[in-house]
C-alpha cells in the first residue's frame, strides 16, 4: 500500500517537474541541452542579468554573429576578434569545446550600469575548464547590454624560425624474417620511483618512469594489487596521468587510480612499465616558467608556458609531480593549457592540488607533452 | 591427427603382441640413420606383406615381398627421431624400431643476440645464443664447436669458442668502451650468421653549464655533454634546466642538439639554477649573487 502511495507521488513529481521546467527552462540548462530556437528562447534583456544570460545563451550556441551584435561596446573590436576570444584562433582545447554551463553573479549594479561576472564551464575531451569574465553591463534605452573585455589573442608576426629538426624514425622487422633475427629492440625504461598511498577510499599508487635509452619510447605502466593469498585485486593503467612520450633521459611522472580498494587489503603491488619504440621529434621544447604553487582550499600550481620553437602546439599537457621536504613523491596532478601555444608567447595553465597536499609540498617539477594537429608529439 | 596416429599405433602392436614370437628375428633393421641418407630393411619369410614406419612428423606405408630387402631412397627418412616399425603378413606380424639422427654437418644457425642496443662498457652485456640445425631443420644434437666473435669500431675483436650441448650454443660478452655499431658473428663449421650490436653511450659524465645574459633573459648552455668513456651523448638526449627564484620556479627540457643543450630563461637576482639530465645531476649556478 505504501509502495503504491510512492509510486504515485513520485509519478505526480516526475510531471510536475517536467512542467515546471518546460514552461520556465532555466538558461544554462538551455544551452546544456542544446535548444536551438533561437531568440525566441531568450528573455528580455530588461535587467543586467537578463543581458548577460542571453549573451552566455548566444555563446553556448556559437551563434557568434547575434551575441556580437548584441555587445554594448562592439565598435571597439570585430566580429572575428570576439569569436578568436572565445574559441581560439588556431586548432585548441578551446576551439573543440562546448559550453556545458554557465552561472551569472551580479557584483553592482546602479541605474544605468552594472557589473556582473560570467563563469563559462566549457567541456572538454580532457575535462572541463572555467572561463571567468568581469563584465560590464549598460543600459541603452529600455535595454541592457554587455560590454564585453575583448582578450586579444596575439598574432605571431610573419617570419621564418630556424629549428635544427631532430627527430627519430624506426624500421621493425618484417613478417618474413627469421625467428632469430633480431628486432628493433624496444626502449629501456625503469621505475625510479614509487609510492602507494590509502586515499579517498581507494588506492593511488605514484611514481616517475625514467627513459634510459637513446630512443624516444611511447610508455605506459600498469599496476595490479596483489592480495595476501596472492589473488589480483585489481588492475589499473596510468591512463592520462602520465606523459605517453619520453625521450631519451626524459622522467615522466605517473599516477594510477584504483577506487574501492583499500590499502591494508594490499599486500603487494606488481608494476609493470612498457615500452615501445616510436617515432618522435624533440621539438617542439616548451619553457615552464613563473610556477607558483598557490596553497590554500583552492591549491593550485599556475604558471606559463612558453613555445620556444616556431611550430605551433594545439595542445599542452602539464603534468606536476609534488615532493615534501624530505624529497619523498607525495602526489601528481596535471592540467592543460585551453589555447594553441603560439611560437614565443606566453600561455597560461593551472593544476589544482588537494589542499592537504598543498601544505606539504616543498618542491615540485613540472613536465610538459605537445601534441599538434598535424602529427603526434 | 596425433590421437588417430597413436589409436593406430596401439592397435598395431596389440595385434602384433599374440605373434610377435612366431615372427621373431625376420625383420632386421639398422639401428641408426642420418637423417636424409638411403638405407635398407630386410624382411624374412614369403608371400605379400605391409610395411609401416612411424616417426614424430612421418609415416610411410609400403607393401612389399617378404624375404626381400626393403630400399629406401635418399631424403625419404628426413626427419630425426625415433621410428617405429611393423610389418604384417598372412597371419604374422613383426615389430622394431631404429632411430633417424641429424646431418653431424651443420647448415644452418638460429642466432639470437640480445640485447641489440646496450651502454658501453658493460660487463658481459651481449649474450650469444645459437641453436645448430641441419640441412632438414633437424637440431644437431651431436656436440659441434661454435666461435662468436664480436668486432667494434676500435679494439681488439672478442672471440669466444663453445662448443654445443643438445644442440645450443651460448656465451656472454663484454660491451666496448667505444660506441658504435659491432659485429656478432656466430659460426659453426662453415656456417655463419652475423647480428649487429648497437653499442649506445652511457650516462652522461660531468654535466656542466655556463649563463650569459641576453637582453632581460639568461642564455643557458650545456658544455658538450658525453659519458664516462668519453663518448658523446646523443642528439635528442633531454637535459633539464630548472631555476628557483623567489617565489617562483621555471623549468624547461632540452634536447641536445650537436652535443649541446641551449636555451633561455627568465632572468631573476639571486636565482638558482641547475642542470640535470636522467637521473644525472650536474653543477649549479646562483645568478646575480652579490
Amino acid at each position: 500500500m505504501t509502495g503504491r502511495i510512492l509510486a504515485l507521488v513520485m509519478a505526480l513529481l516526475t510531471v510536475a517537474l517536467i512542467v515546471v521546467g518546460t514552461v520556465w527552462p532555466f538558461q544554462s540548462a538551455l544551452v546544456t541541452a542544446g535548444v536551438d530556437s533561437g531568440a525566441d528562447m531568450l528573455r528580455p534583456s530588461s535587467t543586467p542579468q537578463a543581458a548577460v544570460e542571453n549573451l552566455a545563451t548566444q555563446i553556448g550556441r556559437r551563434d557568434w554573429e547575434k551575441a556580437y551584435s548584441s555587445l554594448a561596446n562592439k565598435n571597439e573590436f570585430e566580429e572575428t576578434d570576439f569569436v578568436r576570444d572565445l574559441a581560439g584562433s588556431y586548432p585548441s582545447l578551446r576551439s573543440h569545446a562546448s559550453l556545458d554551463s554557465f552561472d551569472v553573479r551580479p557584483q553592482h549594479a546602479s541605474a544605468d550600469d552594472a557589473q556582473v561576472k560570467l563563469n563559462l564551464r566549457w567541456s572538454t575531451v580532457v575535462g572541463t575548464f572555467l572561463d571567468s569574465r568581469m563584465l560590464r553591463v549598460v543600459k541603452a534605452g529600455d535595454r541592457w547590454a554587455v560590454a564585453w573585455p575583448i582578450v586579444k589573442e596575439p598574432r605571431v608576426p610573419p617570419q621564418v624560425i630556424p629549428v635544427n629538426y631532430l627527430r627519430w624514425d624506426v624500421i621493425y622487422r618484417g613478417a618474413e624474417d627469421d625467428w632469430g633475427a633480431q628486432d628493433a629492440e624496444s626502449p629501456h625504461v625503469r621505475i625510479v620511483d614509487m609510492h602507494p598511498v590509502d586515499r579517498g577510499g581507494g588506492v593511488v599508487i605514484m611514481g616517475e618512469l625514467l627513459n634510459e635509452d637513446v630512443v624516444p619510447a611511447f610508455v605506459n605502466v600498469k599496476a595490479t594489487l596483489l592480495a595476501k593469498d596472492g589473488s589480483a585485486l585489481a588492475t589499473e593503467d596510468s591512463f592520462d596521468k602520465i606523459s605517453h612520450i619520453l625521450l631519451p633521459r626524459q622522467v615522466t611522472p605517473f599516477l594510477i587510480e584504483f577506487h574501492n580498494v583499500a590499502l591494508s587489503q594490499v599486500d603487494s603491488v606488481h608494476m609493470q612499465p612498457s615500452s615501445s619504440l616510436v617515432a618522435a621529434s624533440a621539438d617542439p621544447v616548451v619553457e615552464i616558467e613563473d610556477q607558483h604553487l598557490t596553497p590554500g582550499s583552492q591549491a593550485s600550481l599556475s604558471g606559463k608556458l612558453l613555445n620556444q620553437s616556431g611550430q605551433v602546439v594545439n595542445v599542452a599537457h602539464v603534468l606536476g609531480t609534488f615532493y615534501d621536504n624530505t624529497g619523498q613523491l607525495i602526489w601528481v596532478s596535471d592540467g592543460y593549457a585551453e589555447r594553441a601555444l603560439l611560437p614565443g608567447t606566453p600561455e597560461t595553465f593551472a593544476m589544482s592540488v588537494p589542499p592537504d597536499i598543498a601544505s606539504k609540498v616543498k618542491t615540485q617539477r613540472a613536465v610538459t607533452t605537445t601534441y599538434s594537429s598535424n602529427r603526434f608529439q | 591427427m596425433k590421437l588417430r596416429l597413436a589409436s593406430f599405433l596401439g592397435g598395431l602392436i596389440v595385434l602384433a603382441g599374440g605373434q610377435l614370437a612366431a615372427a621373431q628375428g625376420s625383420l632386421r633393421l639398422p639401428k641408426t640413420v642420418e637423417a636424409g641418407a638411403a638405407f635398407s630393411i630386410h624382411t624374412g619369410g614369403s608371400g605379400k606383406g605391409v610395411l609401416y614406419i612411424v616417426g614424430p612428423a612421418q609415416v610411410l606405408r609400403r607393401d612389399v615381398q617378404l624375404g626381400e630387402d626393403i630400399s629406401f631412397a635418399p631424403g625419404d627418412m628426413h626427419n630425426a627421431g625415433h621410428y617405429l616399425v611393423v610389418l604384417t603378413g598372412g597371419s604374422s606380424t613383426e615389430d622394431g624400431a631404429f632411430d633417424v639422427t641429424a646431418v653431424h654437418q651443420p647448415t644452418t644457425l638460429s642466432f639470437i643476440a640480445k640485447p641489440s642496443r646496450l651502454p658501453v662498457d658493460l660487463h658481459d652485456g651481449i649474450s650469444g645464443v645459437v641453436y645448430v640445425f641441419d640441412t632438414f631443420h633437424n637440431l644437431v644434437l651431436q656436440p659441434t664447436p661454435v666461435s662468436f666473435q664480436l668486432s667494434g669500431v676500435a679494439g681488439a675483436s672478442q672471440t669466444r669458442t663453445v662448443t654445443s650441448k643438445n644442440g645450443v650454443a651460448w656465451t656472454k660478452l663484454d660491451s666496448a668502451s667505444k660506441e658504435g655499431a659491432a659485429k656478432f658473428e656466430a659460426r659453426a663449421g662453415n656456417v655463419a650468421d652475423e647480428r649487429i650490436i648497437q653499442q649506445v653511450p652511457g650516462d652522461p659524465c660531468k654535466l656542466k653549464m655556463d649563463v650569459r645574459p641576453v637582453g632581460q633573459r639568461l642564455q643557458l648552455e650545456t658544455e658538450p655533454v658525453r659519458d664516462c668513456s668519453g663518448n658523446a651523448v646523443p642528439d635528442g638526449t633531454i637535459v633539464t634546466f630548472t631555476e628557483i627564484y623567489d617565489g617562483g620556479q621555471a623549468t624547461v627540457d632540452v634536447p641536445l642538439k650537436r652535443g649541446v643543450a641551449k636555451t633561455e630563461m627568465p632572468a631573476y637576482k639571486g636565482a638558482t639554477i641547475s642542470v640535470a639530465t636522467g637521473v644525472v645531476m650536474g653543477n649549479e649556478i646562483r645568478w646575480g649573487k652579490e
